[in-house]
């Protein structure tokens, strides 16, 4: 019974932050600020689910899953990169080097360099020549 | 001997993560199982060698387990902080902002970490990276004063990267 409710709890407070993700994407004024929405107020929202999944099959199957486990792995390791690609796209698509501070090095920000000059990586870790890189 | 082990897991900790990622989507312990994590997790690594030539070096495991901590904590934060920002706050009292954190890290594995780290925690979002790879370009949602949040992202996460990684 405790469980259950627990489970319950669980349950709603995730659909709680899903749809406070949603909303933010609807509300939020611009692309930048909109992403904050999704990448975060969603992790919670999801994370609630799988909780409350493997809560359910170890109290009533009796078993423990650990796809739940998977499923957050892979959720924290894709969320970024999801929304540094759409950052990307946006600054390269939208915007110029005068909408941005500068980057206070010799290099400007690696998205708004122009094509023709490859960006040096920054491994330069064991005594070998910096690596070039080819161009696309 | 040890030159020959190095050359068949050119990636010791992939292959090991490799192997638990393997075992944890069968969801069962079965020998065939086993076996076929066994061969991913040895063959993957050796066939992607020539793409990742020099692996990262982890210096403590109570460190990388603290960090985790540590980020696991600041994620379950960020989501009620930005709930909050988009239930209660009317857009024009939002002061997002564009900074920069200039790095200490060297290493590309602990750089992308941090980039991860910066979107997963509260308000900011890891946007870009200078073309030399020594700052990072962070936008934050409501960011009344970036100094501070470019401190604590120095003082919280980059250090403990700096001790694990380098």
């Amino acid at each position: 019974m405790i469980a259950e409710i627990l489970i319950s709890a669980l349950l709603v407070m995730a659909g709680i932050f899903g749809l406070v993700g949603s909303f933010g994407l609807l509300k939020l004024p611009d692309l930048m600020t909109r992403l904050h929405a999704p990448t975060k107020a969603t992790t919670v929202g999801v994370g609630g689910v799988l909780i409350a999944s493997m809560a359910y099959f170890l109290i009533f199957e009796g078993k423990l899953s650990w796809h739940e486990l998977l499923i957050t792995l892979f959720l924290l390791l894709t969320a970024p990169i999801t929304a540094n690609f759409i950052a990307k796209a946006h600054i390269h698509r939208e915007m110029t080097a005068r909408d941005l501070p500068v980057t206070g090095t010799e290099r400007d920000w690696a998205t708004l360099m122009p094509s023709d000059e490859p960006v040096q990586p920054v491994m330069n870790r064991v005594d070998e020549p910096p690596r070039q890189v080819s161009d696309h | 001997m040890t030159m020959f082990l190095r050359r068949l897991f050119p990636h010791p900790y992939l292959t090991l993560l490799l192997f638990v990622v393997w075992m944890l989507l069968v969801n069962q312990f079965k020998i065939g199982s086993l076996l076929m994590a066994l061969i991913l997790a040895i063959a993957i690594p050796l066939l992607t060698a020539p793409y990742w030539p020099d692996r990262p070096r982890l210096r403590s495991l109570p460190a990388i387990v603290g960090y985790v901590l540590i980020v696991l904590y600041d994620i379950v934060k960020s989501n009620f902080i930005v709930a909050g920002i988009v239930l209660f706050k009317k857009n024009e009292d939002l002061r997002p902002a564009w900074f920069t954190v200039p790095l200490d890290l060297k290493t590309p594995e602990a750089i992308t970490v941090l980039a991860g780290t910066i979107t997963l925690t509260p308000g900011t979002l890891t946007a870009d990276m200078s073309g030399d790879g020594h700052v990072l370009l962070i936008h934050c949602l409501h960011a009344p004063d970036p100094d501070s949040v470019r401190d604590e992202i120095k003082s919280r996460y980059e250090a403990r990267l700096k001790r694990i990684f380098e």
